[in-house]
């Protein structure tokens, strides 16, 4: 079983999520992006773990799920505080944090 | 310690053997330690000592008296060769090959500088008592003069020149202080700082007259370096004689270091007789006498006192002829008195004795005349003016009689002390030097004109009070020690019994070679009582014999003028010294605000223009953040791909 088709879905979903998070505005979809580009990586390290036949890629993809999840739980908080005192989840409005 | 018969030389120095401190003498320290105790205790000790500071601060220095006359009369009765006696405290400072010592040197000369010191000061402590008791930081007062006395005593004890300077700047620390104790005054708190400054140029001579001393002997104890003196160089041995006259000139108020003097009578009065006229001033005269075996050596610096001396006897005279105020014509007179001394001592082994005989006799009669025209302040509502007195001889006879006893002594009437000191100067000055002896003998007809003008318009003529001053006596605690003061200015030319003081001093001064005058001793006496009596006659004629106005007059011929601005001293001062430095200070000031500030400042703008730009990098969109990551990571690749290909 030849391991490119893997790489390359894994390629394209990196790059739906990366433009995804450089073009959208909606927090959460923004956030759905990012999880989109964590599971890409995730599809890539497991792949490669099989090509190589060990299981440290693996491991590694539980990690990062586990950070994933851990990441969520914050970014959710945050965006529903910022949705509730805004009523808006735009990321463009959230922009007081510069110079 | 072996001790060796002194057998000095015709007109040189004799050397210093001091012999340890045993018996009474092993309690010479304690001297100094009491007034300094008790400054410390009223220092610290702060508002809790306010009710008893005062007694504190008049005990001290009482028993520091006792002790005094307690050595004093166990040091009568020791052998001639034994009257040098040190007593070693602690080693002080010992770095290399440099010693210094703490030290107390006993002989006549700073045994009369002790009962001098104490005695005077004690009266003068007594007399504050009543004069400060309506100042609330009376306790301050006390604890500042027993600061001085301290100080003072360790000046005249040391038995080197490092622990002399010690003394030397706590003096110059007391006087300070209580120049401007009334800081609330702007005029005190400047008189204070200008003290202050004149001062420290005569101690740079002071300082350097160290160093040199050190380089010179490899000691700065006075009994070594009196026993090396004369294998220094000439040239060496006048530069030293020059520093400490430099020195001198500072500390004792002489041309052309005099300018502070006048302005310290800012302070309260008995400061001004305490300090400013009987003890501290003279401690330049003490430093040259104290450094004979130097001075005789070099006689191009001994000349350079005489005309410090001559010029500043005239100078202080002048001046006083001018003043209204009743303590700056005392201060010019005291200036012009310590001229005499300078003059004195500057004329070698023949003039030491008498210029410290004047100095005493000085300490007695012109502590009187201070502590008198402080009793007349206290009854006149604190007026120093002059003008505004007149006829108080009735309001205040036990403060006339003192005054005039202090007034007799200080212009010479036969009999009093003034009278033996002064003619054993003029006299000494005429064998020496013609001209030295002129300016002597002219200062003293001077001297008794303007003592008779403050007489006459202080207590005699018509009333010229101002409205609501009732003058009164002054209480007994401050007519008690006046009592005593004038009693010591009259009777203080006993000293000069059988040359007792000149013989007493021998041991540290020298013997002199009887000098020759062309006239008789009484004839000289005779021309000095008639030019007193010319310039008694010319204060009587110009001022006890017309009304004395409120005012002072404008229209004054120019003599009057220069002497009422001190003879242009601080004009002087100001073009010579102070505008140039000035300039100085300003071109430094502007250099350091436009080139080193520019510099500087210079640099830090530009560095804050970079980064205002810098940080307009920082938008707050999540997304542009996004990108540059993004971007970055993509660069990173391509270098790795392109550094992996190739």
């Amino acid at each position: 079983m030849s391991a490119t088709p893997f790489l390359v879905l894994s390629a394209i979903l990196f790059t739906i999520g990366a433009v995804g998070v450089l073009t959208r505005r909606n927090a959460l979809v923004l956030f759905m992006c990012v999880e989109m580009m964590l599971n890409a990586t995730n599809l890539a390290l497991v792949t490669f773990s099989r090509v190589h036949g060990n299981l440290e890629g693996q491991v590694t993809a539980f990690f990062v799920m586990v950070v994933a999840a851990a990441e969520v739980v914050v970014g959710l908080a945050i965006i529903v505080t910022i949705f509730r005192t805004r009523r808006s989840a735009s990321v463009d409005d959230a922009s007081l944090l510069k110079y | 310690m072996t001790t060796a018969v002194v057998t000095p030389l015709a007109e040189s120095a004799p050397v210093i053997h001091p012999v340890a401190a045993d018996g009474v003498f092993s309690l010479l320290w304690l001297i100094i330690a009491l007034p300094a105790l008790s400054a410390a205790v009223l220092l610290l000790g702060g508002r809790r000592t306010d009710r008893w500071g005062h007694l504190l601060g008049v005990a001290t220095p009482l028993a520091s008296f006792a002790l005094s006359v307690a050595v004093f009369v166990t040091l009568l009765g020791r052998g001639e060769e034994d009257r040098s006696i040190v007593q070693h405290l602690y080693t002080w400072i010992s770095a290399g090959s440099f010693r210094a010592e703490a030290s107390l040197l006993y002989d006549p000369l700073a045994a009369l500088f002790l009962l001098l010191i104490t005695g005077v000061g004690s009266l003068i402590h007594i007399y504050s008592v009543g004069y400060m008791e309506h100042d609330e930081r009376r306790r301050r007062f006390f604890a500042y003069l027993n600061l001085f006395v301290a100080a003072m005593l360790v000046l005249v004890l040391a038995d080197n020149y490092l622990l002399l300077f010690l003394g030397w700047e706590g003096v110059g620390l007391a006087s300070y202080l209580l120049i401007g104790f009334w800081q609330h005054k702007p005029s005190a708190a400047v008189a204070a700082k200008k003290a202050f400054v004149v001062n420290r140029v005569g101690d740079i001579g002071m300082a350097l007259g160290i160093m040199l001393t050190f380089v010179t002997f490899g000691t700065v104890a006075f009994a070594p370096v009196s026993a090396a003196a004369d294998q220094a160089s000439q040239g060496v041995l006048t530069a030293l004689g020059l520093l400490f006259l430099l020195a001198a000139c500072g500390k004792s108020a002489q041309v052309p270091l005099q300018s502070w003097l006048l302005d310290a009578m800012e302070g309260p009065t008995p400061v001004s007789a305490l300090i400013h006229a009987a003890t501290m001033v003279t401690a330049g005269v003490y430093l040259i006498v104290r450094s004979n075996f130097i001075f005789d050596l070099a006689p191009a610096a001994q000349v350079a006192v005489v005309v410090v001396g001559a010029v500043t006897l005239l100078w202080g005279a002048i001046i006083g002829c001018a003043k209204d105020d009743i303590k700056k014509a005392l201060a010019g007179s005291t200036m012009s008195q310590i001229g005499y001394m300078m003059l004195a001592a500057g004329l070698g082994v023949a003039g030491y004795a008498f210029a410290i005989f004047h100095l005493l006799t000085h300490g007695f009669f012109k502590a009187n005349m201070f502590l008198g025209a402080g009793s007349v302040m206290h009854g006149m509502d604190d007026d120093v003016d002059m003008r505004h007195y007149g006829a108080l001889q009735k309001a205040m006879p036990v403060t006339f009689l003192t005054f005039a006893m202090g007034y007799l002594a200080i212009i010479g009437f036969p009999g009093f002390s003034g009278f033996w000191s002064k003619d054993s100067i003029i006299e000494t000055a005429f064998g020496t030097n013609l001209i030295a002896g002129l300016a002597a003998l002219v200062g003293a007809g001077i001297t008794a004109f303007y003592m008779t003008r403050v007489m006459l318009m202080t207590f005699f003529g018509e009333k010229r009070w101002a409205a609501g001053v009732h003058p009164h006596e002054s209480p007994k605690i401050m007519t008690v020690p006046l009592i005593i003061l004038a009693a010591l200015s009259v009777v203080g030319g006993a000293l000069l019994l059988n040359d007792w003081i000149v013989d007493f001093l021998q041991p540290v001064t020298g013997t002199a070679e009887p000098h020759e005058l062309a006239i008789t001793p009484i004839m000289m006496s005779l021309i000095v009582v008639a030019v007193v009596a010319v310039g008694v006659a010319a204060a009587w004629f110009l001022v006890g014999r017309q009304e004395v106005p409120r005012e002072a007059p404008t229209r004054v011929s120019v003599f009057t003028r220069a002497a009422r601005a001190d003879l242009y001293g601080d004009a002087l001062n100001e073009t010579l010294f102070m505008r140039p430095g000035d300039r100085f200070v300003g071109g430094l000031s502007d250099f350091d605000a436009h080139g080193v500030d520019g510099t500087v400042n210079g640099t830090a703008a530009a560095f804050g223009g970079m980064s205002g730009r810098l940080r307009r990098w920082q938008t707050g969109f999540v997304r542009s953040y996004a990108l540059s990551l993004l971007s970055g990571a993509v660069l990173v690749l391509a270098v790795l791909l392109a550094v992996n290909i190739a």
